[in-house]
């Protein structure tokens, strides 16, 4: 569909719960301040693993270094009851806690507006996994006591739509309610597909993102498996993500949800909505290549930015802040910043491009929603955040990656990439609000 | 009998989350104490765990307010 005859998209509201804080500006300010959301597991037994550390959503009930005075901290009991939080898995919970700050930053409030707004009003939420400590405890219990045992809740903790399903109930959203599930690249899809609803008319606002909670031992053990994560860092776990420098040996976990607020460019202006940044482009691919390797020169990833690029009706040039996928992997770092580079083409020694990765770890299915958000925000401030722990590049390239501090930065645009195991890539693209 | 009911209503009171006044014989689960079906399933296993004893899923649908899981579980324990 050409630019001129599609319906436009802003953005009006952000939700995030992160390792390095829970609310927008709290996570915002510890990004660009190069604070390190990683640390020692400790809630759980990582003797027998390679892997003993994670970028932990800090608690007030003291897990990560979380206390009720911290800023930031994850309190579960602002979001949902004790008993109630026990039927979901945390998945759930961080998807809720991220759409409720993203709703209410909208000011936007279906359920008191009525039928019109709410039937207008849809989510399209994912997870990269899903319940896993949720599917860990079950199958142990089954094992362990027989199937009389298992909670009549296990299933609608398990279920990743469940993110969208609790979302809707608790605020009355009788639009699109969907689901998205592309490991890595899942929170990127989710904005990009909502957005596409709303550009064909089937809803006017949409609730989008991601939520992952696998920080657990089937998590880390399953991904320390399959040779993805970091296993040189346990002593000095804020030393572990660091994408494109040379010491750099695997990703390290992070968790939490990020969400927004999309909505139709005349409905926010006729209600006076704040808005942050204007949802300009979209773009898909798969590599068809293999299921955990990125393909060579990182083939898969250059279509999508490339084909989120022509959606957005852009040029290169308006292009000034990428936030990469940049997951501190040996071979993945180096093929996205060819493959960027290839799209840039001379525009490369203007932009800007970091991974936050570095201050969050990595949050699987949230991933690109909180990374979407990371871009507006940098958007917003012209500001870069930086690629933390950046000191030996183990690459050279015209592109300022923005090690260790941020840095300021000049243009119209910024792109956020994802990329997913089974060869699964997404790219969205955000512009300045309009102005007219 | 009366131990069982007071174990019962501590059980209700902290997996529905009501006060305990409202936790009387007659009040029924889904339609006094704010259950749903599932709430239902799993309070039932919740007594299963609590009493050691097994409820089978036609007894079970039978057992709608507090006084008929008290009634059932009196016998069952004897």
């Amino acid at each position: 569909m050409p630019v001129s005859e599609r319906r436009r998209v802003v953005v009006t509201g952000l939700g995030l719960v992160t390792p390095v804080g829970c609310g927008v500006e709290t996570a915002w300010d510890n990004i660009l301040s190069g604070k390190s959301g990683a640390s020692k597991i400790e809630h759980f037994d990582t003797s027998d693993l390679a892997c003993k550390i994670a970028a932990v959503l800090p608690r007030v009930d003291g897990r990560a270094g979380g206390s009720p005075d911290m800023k930031g901290a994850f309190d579960p009991d602002t979001v949902m009851s004790p008993r109630d939080a026990r039927r979901v898995d945390d998945f759930i919970l961080y998807a809720i806690a991220a759409s409720d700050e993203a709703l209410n930053d909208a000011n936007w409030t279906p359920a008191e507006q009525g039928d019109e707004a709410q039937e207008r009003t849809g989510v399209m939420f994912g997870s990269g996994i899903g319940g896993l400590q949720a599917t860990y405890d079950a199958s142990i219990l089954l094992h362990e006591r027989g199937p009389r045992r298992l909670s009549p809740f296990v299933v609608p903790s398990m279920l990743i739509n469940l993110t969208a399903g609790q979302i809707s109930i608790r605020h009355g959203l009788k639009g699109p309610n969907h689901s998205v599930v592309t490991a890595c690249a899942t929170g990127a899809h989710a904005i990009g597909d909502a957005a596409r609803l709303i550009q064909h008319g089937d809803a006017d606002v949409m609730v989008a993102g991601g939520a992952e909670a696998s920080i657990c031992r089937l998590g880390i053990a399953s991904f320390v498996a399959c040779r993805a994560m970091t296993t040189a860092y346990n002593d000095t776990p804020e030393k572990a993500s660091r994408p494109y420098d040379s010491g750099r040996d695997g990703f390290l976990m992070g968790e939490g949800s990020g969400a927004v607020v999309l909505e139709e460019y005349e409905h926010a202006k006729a209600r006076g909505a704040k808005i942050y940044a204007e949802f300009k482009g979209y773009g898909l691919s798969g590599d068809a290549y293999h299921i955990t390797s990125p393909a060579p020169e990182g083939e898969g990833g250059y279509r999508a930015m490339k084909a989120a690029l022509r959606n957005s009706g852009l040029e290169v040039t308006d292009i000034g802040y990428v936030n990469a996928h940049g997951t501190s992997t040996p071979m993945g770092d180096e093929l996205e910043v060819k493959a960027v580079e290839r799209l840039l083409g001379d525009h490369a020694k203007d932009v800007s491009m970091s991974s936050t990765k570095s201050s969050t770890g990595h949050l699987l299915g949230a991933a690109g929603a909180i990374e979407t958000i990371f871009s507006i925000l940098a958007l917003r401030d012209q500001m870069a955040p930086p690629t933390l722990n950046l000191e030996d590049p183990s690459l050279e390239t015209d592109i300022d990656l923005v090690p260790l501090k941020a840095k300021p930065f000049k243009g119209n645009a910024a792109m956020s990439n994802s990329f997913g195991f089974g060869g699964t890539n997404a790219a969205v693209i955000f512009a300045k609000p309009p102005t007219e | 009998m009366s131990d069982v009911l007071a174990r019962v209503t501590k059980m209700v009171v902290e997996h529905l989350d009501v006060e305990e006044d409202k936790v009387t014989g007659n009040a029924h689960f889904i339609d006094d104490l704010g259950a749903d079906s599932l709430d239902n399933v799993e309070l039932v296993m919740a007594f299963e765990e609590e009493f050691d004893i097994e409820i089978p899923d036609d007894a079970a649908e039978h057992i709608q307010t507090v006084g008929d899981a008290v009634k059932f579980i009196s016998e069952k324990v004897g």
